[in-house]
C-alpha cells in the first residue's frame, strides 16, 4: 500500500478508537455481568414450582387458563391500570403481563406480572420503582450499558460509538497487513521492548477475535437504533395493515373484547405457530384498535423472526397478518448474536473470555497511542512497506 | 532476515479464523445440541490461536 494510504487509515484508526475507547471499555465492563443475567437472577431469586412443568404458556395444551382468566387476575392486582403487553414462554407455563396507567405509558411506569397460566398464581411482580437488591444492581448496569441513563439520545449515542468501534475493527485489518510483512502469524516479541510485545499482542487478539468483535459490534448498532427501527416499522407497514382504521377514535379499554376469541382467530390466520407475545391497543407495538399477536416461526432459526397478526381488539376479527419486514427481522437477530444467549452456559463462558479480549485490544491501543506519544519522532505512524521495522526491527 | 510476506501469506489465518468465527456464531443460532458443540469449538479458536501463539511463537 502507499504511504498515503496507510496514512490515511492510520488516522481512521486513531481517531475511531480514541473517541469511543472510554465508552467501549464501559460498554465491555457492563456487559460481563449481563451476559450471565439469566444464572445471576436465577441465583438471586427464589425458582417458581409450576403446575405444569415443561409445558409452554405459548401453547394449547389442555388445562392452560383462558387467557382473559389470567388478564382478569392481573388487572385485579393493579386497579385502574390497562393492559399493554401479554408475552409466552415455550418450555414453561410461566408469563408476564405488563399493565400501566394509560395504553401508551412508558416503560418507567410499567408494572410486569409473572404468572403460572397453569395454576394461575402469581409468581412475581416487577416494577422500575420497586426492585432491591442483586435485580437493582443488574437493571442499573443494564441501563447503563443500554442508554446510560439518558433515554433515546444516550442510546443512540452508544450507537455511534459503536459505529466507531467498526471502523477502528475494518482500519485495524487494513493496517495488520503492513504491520505482519515481515512477520509469522501469532509472532510475540516479547523480549523487545513493552511498546513491542503490547503491539504484537493488541494485533493477535484483535486479528484472532475479529469476527466476534465485528458481529458484536455491528449488532450492539442495530440494537441501539431499536426505537427508529419500531418506529418506522409502525409508521410504514402496521399503518398500511390497518389502513381501514385509519383516523378513529383510540379504542378505549373498557371495550377490549375476549384476548381468547381473539388469539383463536389470530391462530386461525396463522396456523402451526405459536405466539411470542401480545401487544395490546396503544402502544409502540400495536395500532389503537387491534391486538397485535406476535407469533414466532416454528424453527429454532426462523423461531425469533416474528409475524403479527393484527386482530379487531373489539370484535375479535382478523384483521391482516404480515411478516416483519428485513430491517425488524435484522434487529430481532442482533439480540442473541449481541447477548450471546442461544447456545447454552459454554457459549455465554466464550461471550464473557472474547469480551476480555476486547478489553484487552483496548487497553494495549490506549497504551499504545500514549507510548508512541512520548516516543522520539521516527517512531511516529507507520512508514510504508517495513513499518514494523521503524517501530521495531523485525528478523 | 525474513522475506517480506505476501497479503496471502499475511491474511491466511486470519481469513480461516474470521470465517470459523462467523460460521460458529451463526450455527448455534440455527438449534440446539451438535450446534451449540460446534460454537462452542469455533468460538474457542482465537483462545486457542492466542495460547498457541504464546507457547511457540514468543521471542
Amino acid at each position: 500500500m502507499k504511504r498515503a494510504g496507510i496514512k490515511a487509515w492510520a488516522w481512521v484508526h486513531k481517531w475511531s478508537s480514541l473517541v469511543s475507547t472510554a465508552f467501549l471499555l464501559m460498554l465491555c465492563v457492563t456487559g460481563l455481568p449481563l451476559i450471565f443475567h439469566d444464572e445471576i437472577d436465577r441465583l438471586s431469586e427464589p425458582q417458581p414450582r409450576f403446575g405444569m412443568p415443561g409445558v409452554g404458556s405459548s401453547g394449547t395444551a389442555p388445562g392452560l387458563l383462558p387467557l382473559d382468566a389470567m388478564l382478569a387476575r392481573a388487572l385485579a392486582n393493579r386497579p385502574g391500570e390497562v393492559p399493554l403487553y401479554m408475552a409466552f414462554d415455550n418450555d414453561q407455563p410461566s408469563m408476564t403481563i405488563t399493565t400501566g396507567p394509560r395504553p401508551d405509558a412508558p416503560a418507567s411506569q410499567m408494572t410486569i406480572q409473572s404468572f403460572d397460566r397453569s395454576t394461575g398464581e402469581l409468581i412475581g411482580a416487577v416494577s422500575e420503582e420497586r426492585v432491591s437488591g442483586v435485580g437493582a444492581v443488574m437493571h442499573f448496569v443494564l441501563e447503563l450499558h443500554t442508554d446510560m441513563f439518558l433515554g433515546l439520545p444516550g442510546m443512540l449515542f452508544l450507537g455511534v460509538m459503536g459505529l466507531c468501534f467498526v471502523a477502528a475493527l475494518v482500519s485495524g485489518v487494513v493496517l495488520y497487513a503492513p504491520f505482519m510483512r515481515k512477520l509469522d502469524f501469532g509472532t510475540l516479541r516479547t523480549s523487545r521492548s513493552a511498546r513491542t510485545k503490547w503491539l504484537d499482542y493488541h494485533n493477535l487478539l484483535g486479528i484472532t477475535a475479529l469476527a466476534w468483535m465485528l458481529v458484536v459490534g455491528v449488532t450492539g448498532v442495530i440494537n441501539a437504533f431499536a426505537v427508529p427501527i419500531e418506529a418506522a416499522w409502525k409508521a410504514n407497514e402496521l399503518a398500511a395493515m390497518t389502513r381501514e382504521y385509519a383516523g378513529r377514535a383510540p379504542l378505549d379499554p373498557t371495550r377490549y373484547g375476549s384476548l381468547d376469541t381473539a388469539m383463536a382467530a389470530a391462530r386461525t390466520a396463522l396456523p402451526g405457530n405459536n405466539p411470542q407475545f401480545i401487544a395490546f391497543p396503544g402502544g409502540t407495538f400495536s395500532s389503537n384498535h387491534h391486538y397485535a399477536v406476535f407469533f414466532q416461526g416454528a424453527t429454532p432459526l426462523t423461531e425469533r423472526l416474528l409475524t403479527p397478526a393484527l386482530v379487531d381488539a373489539e370484535t375479535g376479527t382478523f384483521t391482516a397478518a404480515r411478516p416483519m419486514p428485513w430491517y425488524y427481522q435484522a434487529l430481532s437477530l442482533s439480540r442473541p448474536l449481541h447477548f450471546g444467549d442461544y447456545g447454552g452456559l459454554p457459549l455465554k463462558l466464550l461471550w464473557a473470555a472474547l469480551t476480555l479480549f476486547t478489553i484487552h485490544v483496548l487497553g494495549t491501543g490506549l497504551y499504545l497511542w500514549l507510548a508512541k506519544r512520548r516516543a522520539p519522532a521516527p517512531v511516529q505512524a507507520p512508514a510504508p512497506q517495513v513499518p514494523a521495522r521503524v517501530a521495531e526491527p523485525a528478523e | 532476515m525474513s522475506r517480506a510476506r505476501s497479503l496471502t501469506t499475511i491474511f491466511a489465518w486470519p481469513l480461516a479464523l474470521f470465517l470459523l468465527g462467523l460460521a460458529g456464531l451463526v450455527i448455534a443460532l440455527t438449534g440446539d445440541g451438535w450446534r451449540d458443540a460446534a460454537a462452542w469449538a469455533a468460538l474457542a479458536a482465537p483462545l486457542v490461536a492466542v495460547a498457541a501463539a504464546m507457547r511457540l511463537r514468543r521471542r
